[in-house]
């Protein structure tokens, strides 16, 4: 049987000598194919005597095995060179910027709204809207703002055009969202807890100053609230809100829906030019607030005699340049891309108590 | 409102230090604006003396003074007519900051001589507006010794003061306010009657039309003999330290007392009154030329004071040139009179006078002290301008404001959330003017002061008690939070225009807030612009129309960017637009558009120019974030500033419109100076209906295991078929077997018609069969094909491609 050792080493070492798949190709067949060497010795096994076959037999077998074993090694070794070579010339620029993807972006009004939304519905408040156009009835007189009350003039009001004929009062645009309270009382009554976020109106621009602005209005009524209930809830709701514990002062003043009625001031501090929330021993005022006025609750339909609790009202656009330091109120309307890419937020960036109210 | 320090003393005993007394005023509701300590600015400046005066050699108005001052002989250059030997003057020297003129002074030659310093002017202190000479000190004053301290300077404090409080727009309440506070006691004198030294000569009638309401009292009194002219320096002082200019004494007299008292005053000219004074309304078409010399027409609301010539004053408002006062006055009359606020706010405004008087009579004057007011204005007139006074003249009575409020110390405890003890409050009440007295179970009967027309109830009181209690002592007390997990707090629409925004976010686009109202050319443009939507006051007409839709702010807005260089634009906004000027005739929109290109350029060729079929799938996406049914149908019919062949709705039915989406008209966009492309949407989200009370529990999911087949069809057509159509006619022929229909090739245009014929193109459509028995065999895929081909051939008149 040296012819088979001698078969052996010839073919094992014809199969590491090919150099590519046709070559590996050719020894194979020149082997194991039909008219190939190996093969014809497995068909000459007919003609042998059973003694011969019993050994050849085996050898045999164990050459083809050896064979087809070494040419799957060298095909995976093969394909695995040839898979180098074509990857070493597939080279790609990872630089290159690639196929570009719009970004859009919340504006910091909705933003800012939704983060109030998400501090005041974890204290119970639900959230109430109201008509911007308003009849002077519920922005003013249901309010115990009568026809004359110099308040009527201070607040810059806007109205709609009336029709000759038409000789009812002229509606206005909302000049703050105080009518949702009315609305909301009267149409779901009392006890209550709701904030209502909206846009309001008033005849005054300059520099700090815009025809329409955010309001969110507060106003919770119940056997007992009392102003000192307010001060907790605009602590709790200023400290989550710029996520520091903030301080707030009240001081006295006038409003005629509100009785007793209280500016507030949060604590701040300016540090070389920059406002910090939360620190130091300045205030900033921020919003208006006091006792609900018990003719507000009776023109809303509610016993001042039973039922007693606040209402405040502040900007969401001034809440909102504190918060994230940004600078013009009128920018906020002029639709300007680069500050809209600027000062917005990420679509999924949603404010949650859970997840945080600040980005 | 605004007073000094010192005026403030004249009413207020007290040790409190100008800060406890600024925090105090602040927080009792009268806000401080601001303090200006005029030491602050002055504090460097000493006093010299002149110690000689020569001309200056090379100037005839300038002298060279020489002048002793805190570091010994100083030569200084001026060029006041004043400066002279033996005057002691107010000296600035090199290195001080000099607040009136805005310099830093130092060593200087002035025409070739050197001046070590400056002597210095009232305007230059910033003390009045006087330049006509330097400040020149009483002889006693000693050398060196700082100006501030000789002259001991007076801070001024501003306050805001809001509509309720008329009582604090004179010095002596803003004292009472602060010594019910415990910050001092009140010390504002007693007022002396005045008696006449002979019977009134004024005849005061009052109208009819006017006694009852619009003034329903009114005091005159003449004074003879008086000598007016410059008030006294104190008074002019006084008034120059808040900002008032020192006219005449008599004139300067009501001022004083106008901010002392809050009791307005007028005087007039005896000489050039004709005949007895009435108070009455004026005449329709009746005008008086006023003390501000502009000429006022009456519609005749208005209340007047008239003698036989005409209307003399305006009531409450103010007086008329032809009866006021000047240094050549010898008989003045002095009115003291109680306007009707509303009245006087209503004629103020018509006419446009803002007056000190006007401020004060619309807020509410105190009635009861008319009297009284003329009998001070008759010692100050008596005092400064001698004469002798007649008896008063009295027409009508004070009006009765006597009233009082049960107040329940307890609410007040209740309301405010901070003890307040029942005797604090009692006493609160007092030092403000008010007489509580006891009442049933335990309650007060509370009297109110004629000063307060504000205070109107129990609430009124429960204020004043928490305002003088200190509001600043409030501590926070947790309001009770409810029970169990928190509800939801959004109602569905909230949650759905939340949701239509975060998604059209998601899509690329950049959210704006643009104003609710726009111009009229604008408006029109979308179907607005009527009378219905106007502003009445529009502060420009840039905004004199409520939006009739979101469209033209976000045009214009694109526009204002174009022009900024930015040509790619996905702008939107989710708000309210208007069909009316009714409360409630809003409706919420969810509004985008692109313009101009997909993206920027970049080096895949991906970029092509917005098409419709971009606003279309944003519309989609944005109606199935918000919960719309997906049996929604496209069909034509938008508004006319849509592009008429590139627009669509979608809708629910043939009513319900839920969306429409396409390219802007042409025209639409050159009125808005927008550079098209450009395409947009606007989804009308409360159109969409909503899910009536939805289990959670979605339909269960088929899913079948046999293999699915998918088949291409081209069909030619003509050119106006839409593809709705074959998609609709494909997906009918099998609705068990077919899973699924798309478009996946259109061939139109010049090309397409040369092969398939004039007005032709090809729709290629792909179609998913989807077995739930068995594997479909090849019969069953050809039966099911030439259903699919029969059914697009029958309904669009079409052939499959060959």
């Amino acid at each position: 049987m040296d012819g088979i050792t001698e078969l052996r080493d010839r073919y094992l070492g014809a199969i590491e000598a090919a150099g590519d798949e046709a070559a590996l190709e050719a020894v194979r067949l020149s082997a194991l194919g039909k008219k190939g060497e190996v093969s014809a010795l497995m068909r000459s096994l007919g003609g042998m005597s059973a003694e011969e076959r019993k050994t050849a037999g085996p050898a045999l077998n164990a050459l083809k095995d050896d064979l087809n074993t070494a040419i799957l090694t060298a095909r995976v070794r093969l394909a695995d060179a040839a898979l180098e070579a074509r990857l070493a010339t597939e080279w790609a620029d990872v630089t290159l910027p690639p196929r570009p993807r719009a970004e859009g972006t919340i504006h910091p009004v909705s933003q800012v709204r939704d983060e109030v939304i998400a501090i005041f519905a974890d204290l119970g408040f639900s959230v109430a809207e109201g008509p911007q156009v308003e009849t002077d009835w519920y922005n003013f007189d249901a309010l115990n703002i009568p026809g004359h009350h110099p308040a009527r003039a201070e607040m810059d009001t806007f109205y709609m055009a009336r029709a000759e004929g038409d000789n009812r009062p002229p509606h206005v645009l909302r000049t703050h969202t105080s009518p949702v309270q009315i609305r909301h009382m009267e149409a779901n009554g009392v006890p209550c807890r709701v904030i209502a976020p909206g846009r309001v109106f008033r005849a005054d621009y300059d520099q700090t100053h815009t025809p329409m602005f955010h309001q969110i209005e507060g106003l919770a009524i119940d056997r007992d609230i009392s102003m000192a209930n307010l001060k907790w809830v605009l602590e709790e709701f200023f400290s989550a809100f710029f996520g520091t514990s903030v301080k707030t002062r009240f001081r006295a003043s006038h409003f005629p829906f509100t009785e007793p009625s209280a500016e507030v001031d949060i604590q701040c501090s300016w540090v070389g030019g920059q406002l910090k929330v939360g620190e130091g021993d300045g205030w900033l005022e921020v919003l208006g607030s006091g006792m609900v006025h018990p003719n507000v609750l009776r023109a809303a339909g509610v016993d001042p005699e039973q039922w007693q609790g606040f209402a405040f009202g502040m900007g969401i656009d001034r809440i909102a340049m504190l918060k994230y330091g940004i600078p013009d109120l009128r920018a906020f309307f002029d639709s300007d891309l680069r500050w809209l890419r600027h000062y917005g937020f990420a679509a999924l960036d949603m404010p949650s108590i859970h997840a945080g109210v600040s980005r | 409102m605004k007073f000094t320090l010192s005026w403030l003393k004249e009413h207020l005993e007290t040790d409190a230090t100008l800060e406890e007394i600024t925090f105090a005023l602040t927080d009792l509701g009268l806000e401080v604006e601001g303090v200006s300590n005029p030491a602050e600015r002055l504090a460097a400046f000493t006093v010299g003396e002149v110690v000689a005066a020569e001309k200056h050699p090379e100037a005839d108005k300038l002298q060279v003074c020489c002048v002793v001052t805190s570091d010994g002989e100083k030569q200084i250059i001026c060029g006041a007519p004043n400066a002279r030997a033996g005057i002691k003057v107010v000296v600035a020297q090199p290195g001080d900051y000099i607040p009136g003129i805005d310099v830093t002074i130092k060593v200087g030659k002035i025409r070739g001589i050197e001046s070590y310093g400056m002597m210095l002017s009232e305007r230059e202190m910033e003390l009045s507006d006087a330049h006509d000479g330097i400040v020149e000190l009483p002889a006693d004053v000693p050398v060196g010794a700082r100006y501030i301290d000789v002259r001991p300077s007076d801070p001024v404090i501003e306050i805001a003061i809001t509509p309720n409080r008329p009582d604090a727009l004179g010095v002596a309440g803003i004292a009472r306010d602060l010594a019910a506070r415990g910050l001092g006691r009140i010390i504002t004198p007693e007022i002396a009657s005045v008696p006449g030294e002979d019977a009134s000569p004024l005849a005061i009638y009052l109208a009819p039309d006017v006694a009852t309401e619009a003034c329903p009292f009114f005091v005159g009194r003449l004074i003879r003999g008086v000598k007016n002219g410059p008030s006294p320096q104190w008074l002019q002082d006084r008034l120059r330290a808040i900002g008032l200019r020192p006219i005449s004494t008599l004139v300067d007299i009501t001022n004083f007392l106008t901010f002392d008292r809050n009791r307005p005053l007028h005087v007039f000219d005896a000489d050039k009154v004709h005949g007895p004074l009435t108070v009455r309304l004026a005449k329709p078409g009746e005008s008086l030329k006023a003390l501000d010399e502009k000429t006022y027409q009456f519609d005749g609301s208005e209340t007047v004071i008239a003698d036989t010539t005409g209307v003399e004053s305006i009531g409450g408002v103010m007086g008329g040139l032809r009866t006021s006062c000047t240094e050549e006055t010898v008989n003045v009359i002095v009115e003291a009179a109680y306007f009707d606020p509303i009245r006087t706010a209503r004629t103020g405004r018509r006419l446009k006078i803002n007056s000190d008087a006007r401020y004060r009579f619309e807020r509410g004057i105190d009635p009861a002290f008319t009297k009284a007011g003329m009998e001070l204005a008759t010692r100050m007139i008596l005092d400064l301008c001698g004469g002798q006074a007649a008896e008063v003249t009295v027409a009508g009575a004070a009006p009765d404001t006597s009233r009082s409020y049960r107040l329940d110390p307890a609410r007040v405890v209740s309301l405010v959330g901070m003890e307040i003890p029942r005797a604090e409050q009692v006493r609160i009440l007092r030092e403000l003017g008010f007489t509580p007295e006891d009442a049933d179970e335990g309650t007060l009967q509370v009297g109110v002061p004629s000063w307060r027309p504000d205070v109107l109830g129990e609430a009124d009181l429960v204020e004043e008690v928490a305002r003088v209690a200190s509001l600043t002592k409030l501590e926070g007390k947790p309001l009770a939070r409810l029970a169990g997990v928190a509800k939801p707090t959004l109602t569905p629409i909230q949650r759905r225009e939340a949701q239509a925004r975060r998604q059209i976010a998601a899509l690329g686009y950049n959210e704006c807030v643009t104003y609710a109202f726009i111009d009229q050319e604008a408006a029109a443009l979308f179907g607005g612009g009527g009378p219905e939507m106007q502003l009445e006051n529009p502060i420009s007409s840039e905004m004199s129309h409520l939006r009739p839709g979101l469209m033209p702010g976000l045009l214009r807005a694109a526009a204002r960017n174009q022009a900024r260089g930015f040509g790619d634009l996905a702008l939107f906004e989710v708000g309210q637009s208007f069909q009316g000027g009714e409360p409630g005739e809003q409706r919420l929109v969810a509004a985008g558009i692109r313009v101009g290109h997909t993206g920027p350029r970049d080096p895949f060729g991906g970029r092509r120019p917005v098409d419709l079929h971009d606003a279309r799938a944003d519309l989609e996406a944005v109606l199935a974030a918000v919960g719309a049914p997906a049996s929604s149908g496209i069909r034509r019919g938008a508004r006319e500033w849509w592009h008429p062949g590139r627009s669509g709705v979608i809708g629910l039915g043939p009513k319900t419109v839920i969306g429409v989406f396409g390219e802007l008209h042409p025209k639409v966009l050159a009125a808005l100076d927008v550079k098209g492309p450009a395409v947009g949407f606007a989804a009308f989200l409360e159109a969409v209906p909503f899910a009536r009370s939805r289990g959670t529990t979605r339909q269960a999911l088929a899913l079948s295991d046999f293999q699915s087949v998918e088949r291409d069809f081209a069909f030619v057509l003509d050119a106006g078929i839409e593809a709705e159509a074959v998609l609709r006619a494909a997906r009918g022929a099998d609705k068990a077997l077919i899973a699924d229909v798309s478009v996946f090739d259109v061939f139109e245009g010049a090309k397409a018609e040369a092969q398939m014929g004039e007005g032709r193109k090809s729709i290629a459509i792909a179609v998913r069969l989807q077995p739930v028995d068995a594997t479909l065999t090849e019969k069953q895929i050809e039966a099911v094909s030439a259903k699919i081909i029969g059914a697009v051939e029958k309904a669009t008149g079409g052939t499959l491609r060959a």
